[in-house]
């Protein structure tokens, strides 16, 4: 009984914060729009048979028709394992440093890639737009060493967008990254020297090897919100970037087209199963290495 | 098995099919490994301080030493992980402070082992040869070749968490033999196995290590297994060595207090010398007691401080007061130790000395007559002790 009431706490948790929402959702993506508030049609007040027989995959058949939608999705997907790998590639040196880093410097390093999480993530998006602008902080740098003489149009293309999943995603890099390179015995690249390998083969064949569940993890705490992301997209990317989390945003608030909007993110959600199944057995199989 | 017992067996039969194994006493041997005149400094504190020694081809040779003394930097010096400030190390005549760890023919097998968790024993094992570009058939024949050795054939596919800690030290063993190393560098071996376990172990280490011609340097803080398996133990102090001698000759003739008191239990009596005829010295230790008479080669010069060094075994003890003896205090039993095969009795001496006296109990359960407070008499010859000056 107590076993029970234990297990029944976190799953009512996920009722009512996953699975009832989502069939809400579920259930205005079955439905069509409506002049009427809530603006879609039926709702419960029509009845729960009429209810039942107005719901059809209407919308969904209608995200096929415009193409707009599935280069939108596409293009989530390029934008966000994109801006994983950079993320990687700029994370995983770091990770790495810290990692090597004397003792007592890895609180402070530590402290250092946390801190930026303490200013709200809205502000440090609009940090950027002031850097990257044809007149921010950025191009007046370049212009004043000499490098260019014309200002670079960063702000408003995917350039950006990259810059801004990298940098906000970051830490969601480092500290999985670090926790594997941290746990790791340094005598093992010792015994790997004493046994032959230069320094470059000695982390490919085991460092490399041994953080690979801090860098998949790294990778998909990275991708998954950076699929759906939209504060940067529209922030940093102007019109010409197209992402889902945009579509989804302008369907619901620009055409009040909730129905649509629903479906999108249903299928969104269907999307981002498949690599959150992934984490999870990752996550699991690293604590059953460790046990 | 027991272990004690065995060694002398082993030891001696060695002695008597071959002659016997002490390239270091021949002058036209050259050192596999030479030290000379190393230090190595961090910062201020000197780790190594001006050593010079040799080591020979095929030779188990033990650092023993308290942690800190500087045997696992010596170490580290021959693998290559640690830089030397001043001195040389030659290996076969060849200064090798220039060549990277991954270069020299040396390999180390680690404390914690350091077995790459990712891969499988056999991969392991592998991982060396595969470093070097041995064609794959080669690789295949020496890899099997030591799980032989090793006796971990069953286990080959298993990953390291996959096995015990005794199965796991072979392993390390195993990869760190692979590679046929001029010298195989042993960081406390055994110190993570329990005692029983070490001690089965550590005869393998011996068994291997003669089978593979390998010369062996182990790092031990553990005296026992030093004085087990080594064909010479380096006693380490501070960065110094001590003294380096077989097995035997640290036990009987230590050359200071220090050495005599690390190897073993030991019963030092301080006083002065007095010369009484050829090699023998009269020493007087308290007031009012007759001087102990001790045999010494070193000589000692009238008046002179000196410590006499004897081992608990080598100092008998009687209810009644020995006859015709060079040696006989009488004394007052504080403690007796009951350790099974022996017993060790701790004897207050006139003065306030107390000396402990070891004897086998060869007798089961028999009544041993002497207990807690009794008058006794202990006895030793001239010879049982060594007469040391510092």
């Amino acid at each position: 009984m107590r076993r029970f009431a234990l297990i029944a706490v976190p799953y009512a948790w996920l009722l009512a914060l996953f699975l009832i929402p989502f069939l809400i959702v579920f259930k205005i993506s079955l439905s069509d729009a409506a002049l009427a508030i809530p603006p879609y049609a039926p709702t419960l007040k029509d009845g729960f048979g009429a209810l039942i027989e107005g719901l059809d995959l209407e919308n969904f058949w209608f995200l096929t028709t415009d193409d707009l939608y599935y280069k939108a999705y596409l293009s989530s997907l390029k934008i966000a394992a994109l801006s994983t790998f950079l993320t990687l590639l700029v994370g995983y040196p770091m990770a790495y440093g810290m990692a090597r880093a004397p003792e007592e410097w890895r609180a402070t390093l530590m402290m250092l890639v946390i801190l930026p999480f303490w200013t709200s993530f809205l502000i440090r998006v609009y940090a950027w737009v002031g850097i990257l602008s044809n007149e921010g902080l950025l191009n007046q740098l370049l212009l004043w060493i000499g490098l260019i003489s014309e200002p670079l149009t960063i702000l408003n293309t995917p350039t950006a967008v990259y810059i801004g999943i990298v940098y906000t995603y970051l830490p969601f890099m480092i500290l999985p990254i670090y926790a594997a390179l941290d746990r790791m015995d340094d005598s093992l690249i010792e015994a790997a020297e004493d046994l032959g390998c230069s320094r470059l083969t000695a982390f490919w064949l085991v460092t490399v090897p041994l953080s690979k569940n801090g860098i998949i993890a790294g990778c998909f705490l990275v991708f998954i919100p950076a699929l759906g992301e939209f504060v940067i997209p529209s922030l940093l990317g102007g019109s010409g970037t197209l992402m889902i989390g945009k579509v989804l945003f302008e369907e619901f608030f620009n055409n009040r087209d909730w129905p649509v909007a629903s479906a999108v993110a249903v299928i969104l959600l269907l999307i981002l199963i498949v690599p959150i199944v992934l984490f999870q057995r990752n996550q699991q199989k690293q604590a059953e290495a460790e046990k | 098995m027991v272990p004690s017992l065995s060694i002398l067996d082993r030891k001696e039969k060695c002695t008597v099919s071959s002659p016997v194994f002490a390239p270091w006493d021949d002058p036209n041997e050259k050192p596999l490994i030479r030290f000379e005149n190393v230090s190595k400094r961090f910062g201020s504190f000197i780790a190594i301080d001006d050593l010079t020694i040799n080591i020979y081809a095929q030779e188990f040779f033990a650092l023993l030493g308290p942690s800190g003394c500087g045997k696992t930097t010596m170490m580290r010096m021959l693998a290559g992980f640690e830089s030397v400030t001043e001195g040389r190390i030659l290996l076969s005549g060849k200064d090798i402070a220039a060549v990277p760890p991954n270069q020299r023919a040396v390999n180390m097998m680690f404390q914690s082992y350091a077995l790459f968790p990712h891969l499988s024993i056999w991969d392991n094992i592998a991982f060396g040869l595969r470093r070097d570009k041995m064609p794959k058939d080669k690789i295949d024949a020496r890899v099997a070749e030591m799980l032989k050795l090793t006796r971990l054939e069953e286990f080959a596919r298993r990953k390291p968490h996959q096995i015990s800690g005794g199965q796991r030290q072979r392993v390390a063993l195993a990869r760190s033999l692979a590679k046929a190393p001029k010298l195989l560098l042993l960081d406390e071996p055994l110190g993570a196995l329990d005692k029983k376990l070490r001690q089965d172990t550590q005869f393998e280490l011996m068994d291997i290590q003669e089978s593979t011609g390998t010369t062996f340097v182990i790092v031990t803080h553990d005296q026992e297994e030093a004085m087990t398996v080594a064909s010479r133990v380096a006693v380490m102090d501070e960065g110094r060595i001590i003294q380096v001698a077989s097995p035997a000759n640290i036990y009987e003739t230590p050359n200071s207090v220090y050495v005599a008191d690390f190897i073993g239990d030991v019963n030092i009596i301080s006083g002065t010398a007095k010369p009484a005829g050829k090699d023998r010295y009269f020493v007087d230790w308290v007031p009012n007691q007759a001087p102990i008479v001790a045999v010494s080669e070193t000589g000692f010069s009238d008046g002179q401080k000196c410590h006499l060094a004897i081992r608990p075994e080598k100092i008998s003890i009687t209810k009644d007061k020995p006859e015709d003896v060079e040696n006989a205090v009488e004394g007052k039993v504080l403690d007796i130790a009951y350790l099974g095969n022996l017993s060790t009795y701790h004897v207050e001496l006139p003065g306030g000395q107390i000396i402990k006296a070891q004897t086998a109990n060869t007798r089961r359960i028999s009544n041993r007559g002497i207990t807690w407070e009794d008058p006794v008499w202990i006895r030793w010859n001239a010879t049982a002790g060594v007469l040391l000056e510092q």
